[in-house]
């Protein structure tokens, strides 16, 4: 069938089959390997992706139900070469270490942050519950979504180069 | 990789659509809403549905509305709308209580209230939540809706009286004056499904003694709710000792299964436990509205 959706800006058609999972059509149809699969089974969150401003899980998400709609990937989150606050408060508070958790992570906080931009550590801690990070302890991510909150205008509010 | 089998999509744009295409394609088509129960089973050929109906447009189907004595709950509303809602809230703090332990917020983004009662999983939180206040399911087929108890609506694990053919559309929850209600989950993580649970909602009388009191238990075998300490509880004033023997009898009323949530003797005394909490709490909400 055909399936068509904006993701990250851009309006794309693509031809798959109706039991194409999201997860899949973004990473291997589009090519955008940013969005991670892991667990498979709705669990470990690495797959979340925006659909119309809300995190999900690509992997409980057929292609096919996201027809007529607005993603965003991890791809999307820096916008004109300029990190995402989110991205940079993960760089700034070390957010990340193997990083298979981030892209997943950083979209949920940027969700968190559009609606509640003043959230305290257990809103933070309670957005990304249906999460999981195998690395940080999550300490430092909610360090990093702080950073951003403190942050909205990203790393032009420090006046820091962006080695983005 | 865990891939459905493959099947043919279609989306519905409107009830009558839905069952249209329902009656078109036969008892081999399923209904996807959230898809967060259908999908996990379609990936691991637990389902295999040669048609899937896609209701995510049926906006229709989503709304939260006080109607008179009751709150009207469309099907296709999501477990974030309900748990974000200040009037439910307000009127069933018990569904704000069970809202917070269901999975986690981003699965709560997908997952609806319909969905949950169709899959009618013997853990399932908001079927406990139903029982216990005395829900409604308004079904509809192409020959026209009908109205069912919650007692009607459950057949067995994972089977409802909902035919393939048919569309659970709406929910419907009797508001008492001087009610309080409340739940409480045990599970392994944040996000499981329940080790047991209980809710309980208490509607108190003029003179403050309990006038109507139902409690339900999730994933540890009780069909409906604790008749023998609803009975024991009516038309007394709350109390700590009569929370001890509700507890008591919530305990021997269960009939939970050994698995790897944990033994049998726990779960009683989970049962026990969380039945006397959840009395607690919704008798002194219930008080509190009785004041406010
Ligand atoms: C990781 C994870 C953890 C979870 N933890 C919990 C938990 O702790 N507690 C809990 O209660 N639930 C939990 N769930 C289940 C979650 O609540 C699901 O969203 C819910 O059970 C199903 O809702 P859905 O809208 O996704 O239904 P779907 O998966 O779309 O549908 C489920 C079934 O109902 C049928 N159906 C759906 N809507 C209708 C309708 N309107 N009319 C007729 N038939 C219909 C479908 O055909 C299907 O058979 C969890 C799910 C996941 C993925
Ligand atoms: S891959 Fe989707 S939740 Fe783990
Ligand atoms: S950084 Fe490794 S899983 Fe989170």
């Amino acid at each position: 069938m055909q399936i068509s959706m904006t993701v990250n800006g851009d309006e794309i058609t693509r031809e798959a089959e109706p039991r194409v999972l999201l997860v899949h059509f973004i990473r291997e149809i589009l090519g955008l390997t940013g969005t991670h699969w892991g667990c498979d089974t709705s669990n470990c969150g690495t797959c979340v992706v925006l659909m119309d401003g809300l995190p999900v899980k690509s992997c409980t998400v057929l292609a096919a139900m996201a027809d007529g709609h607005d993603i965003r990937t991890v791809e999307g989150l820096a916008t004109g070469g300029v990190l995402d606050p989110v991205q940079q408060g993960f760089m700034e508070e070390h957010g990340l270490q193997c990083g298979f958790c981030t892209p997943g992570m950083m979209l949920t906080a940027r969700a968190l942050l559009d609606r509640n931009p003043h959230p305290d550590d257990d809103q933070i801690r309670e957005a990304i519950s249906g999460q999981i990070c195998r690395c940080t302890g999550y300490a430092t991510i909610v360090r990093s979504v702080q950073w951003a909150a403190e942050h909205p205008a990203g790393a032009a509010a420090t006046g820091e180069e962006v080695n983005a | 990789m865990q891939i459905p089998a493959p099947f043919d999509y279609a989306r519905a744009s409107s009830v009558d659509d839905a069952l249209a295409l329902l009656e078109r394609h036969g008892p081999e088509s399923l209904i996807v809403a959230g898809g967060h129960s259908l999908l996990p089973m379609m990936k691991l050929r637990l389902a295999r549905p040669e048609w899937l109906i896609d209701i995510n447009d049926l906006f229709e189907l989503d709304f939260i509305v006080r109607d008179g004595d009751r709150l009207r709950v469309g099907a296709m509303t999501r477990h974030t709308t309900l748990f974000e809602s200040d009037e439910v809230r307000r009127l069933f703090p018990i569904i704000t209580d069970a809202e917070r332990t269901i999975a986690d917020p981003v699965v709560r983004n997908r997952g609806t209230i319909g969905g949950s009662l169709c899959q009618a999983d013997p853990a399932e939180d908001l079927s406990t939540v139903c029982i216990v206040l005395g829900a409604e399911a308004v079904i509809r087929g192409t020959a026209g809706e009908r109205v069912v108890s919650m007692a009607e609506f459950h057949v067995g694990p994972y089977e409802t009286s909902v035919a393939h053919n048919e569309l659970l559309v709406e929910v419907r929850l009797p508001i008492r004056p001087r009610s309080g209600s409340a739940y409480e989950k045990v599970e392994r993580r944040v996000g499981d499904w329940a080790v047991a649970a209980a809710g309980a909602s208490v509607s108190l009388a003029e003179d403050g003694t309990i006038d109507h009191v139902a409690i339900g238990l999730t994933a540890i075998g009780l069909d409906g709710t604790v008749t023998e300490a609803e009975a024991m509880l009516h038309g007394k004033a709350p109390s700590e000792e009569l929370f001890v023997e509700a507890g008591r009898l919530a305990a021997l009323a269960c009939d939970p299964l050994a698995d790897q949530r944990g033994a049998i003797d726990y779960k009683r005394h989970l049962a026990d436990e969380l039945t006397r909490r959840v009395l607690r709490r919704a008798s002194s909400r219930a008080a509190e509205a009785q004041e406010g």
